[in-house]
């Protein structure tokens, strides 16, 4: 065993974490991340709104301006993290050969984790104009 | 020695082509079917915020595209989906809670998750137009 000396139980050391050894973790995390989008896609929609139809300087100036930059970023990283999370549980559903799931599930991250940080790049350039 | 057995017909446990399509369930695989479209869709997104940190150019693109009849389309096709899957999402958050469980509860709020996110997403779109000054 890992540690003779633990106060802990056999019982309590495993109790609620299940097969994945994380327990309800991910699902936790998906409620987190999916009561964050709420307010979060509200406010993205009247971001892009706001943006219908007007030219380059004025959508910069918009993105740009602190209070949509930072309700844009809270926006991607909570729709990256989310999607990420979803995506893991359709892939886990679907696919069963064992070293397939491994490399899509990898996918996943590398997709999810990509598309999170150029969109915060772009934001980032925006605001600060380099 | 163990011998190979012919496979013994079990009963299997009741599944898709088991059950007639409920709402609930319909609405069930619609959700993950807005939730993979969206994870798809977050490519336009990136696309549409790479191009304005681009330049004016970039952003043309962007915008000549999403003017085209694909690029409405997709445009419409991604709110409704985002706006369903946010609907949905809050059904789910409701059920987590043990509410909206009973026989006529869960009907009522699947139909007006799916009717909601329809009416949002034409109000959403009707605002959009008024925005831009009309039809263009």
């Amino acid at each position: 065993m890992t540690n003779q000396k633990s106060m802990r139980t056999a019982l309590g050391r495993v109790r609620h974490l299940g097969a994945a050894r994380t327990g309800t973790d991910h699902f936790w995390r998906q409620r987190l991340t999916s009561v964050a989008a709420i307010p979060l896609s509200i406010a993205f929609i009247v971001i892009l709104i706001a943006l219908l139809g007007r030219n380059h300087a004025a959508a910069v100036q918009i993105l740009g301006s602190p209070l949509v930059a930072i309700v844009m970023m809270l926006f991607i990283v909570t729709s990256a993290y989310h999607m990420w999370l979803g995506m893991q549980v359709i892939i886990e559903d679907y696919v069963h050969h064992e070293l397939t799931k491994l490399i899509i599930l990898m996918c996943n991250t590398f997709f999810s984790f990509a598309l999170g940080l150029a969109c915060l790049y772009a934001i980032l350039k925006l605001s600060f104009g380099v | 020695m163990a011998e190979l057995k012919a496979p013994v017909e079990r009963p299997l446990s009741p599944h898709l082509s088991i059950y007639r399509p409920m709402l609930t369930m319909m609405m069930s695989i619609v959700h993950r079917i807005t939730g993979a479209a969206l994870y798809v869709g977050t490519i336009l997104l990136a696309w549409w915020l790479i191009a304005a940190a681009s330049g004016p150019n970039r952003y043309a693109e962007v915008q000549w595209f999403m003017s085209t009849i694909p690029g409405r389309l997709i445009l419409f096709g991604y709110t409704w989906a985002l706006l369903h899957h946010m609907l949905g999402g809050i059904r789910h958050l409701i059920w987590d809670t043990t509410h909206g469980l009973g026989p006529a509860e869960r009907e009522w709020l699947t139909a007006a998750s799916l009717v909601g996110s329809i009416g949002l997403t034409i109000v959403v779109w009707i605002i959009g137009y008024l925005v831009m000054g009309g039809m263009r």
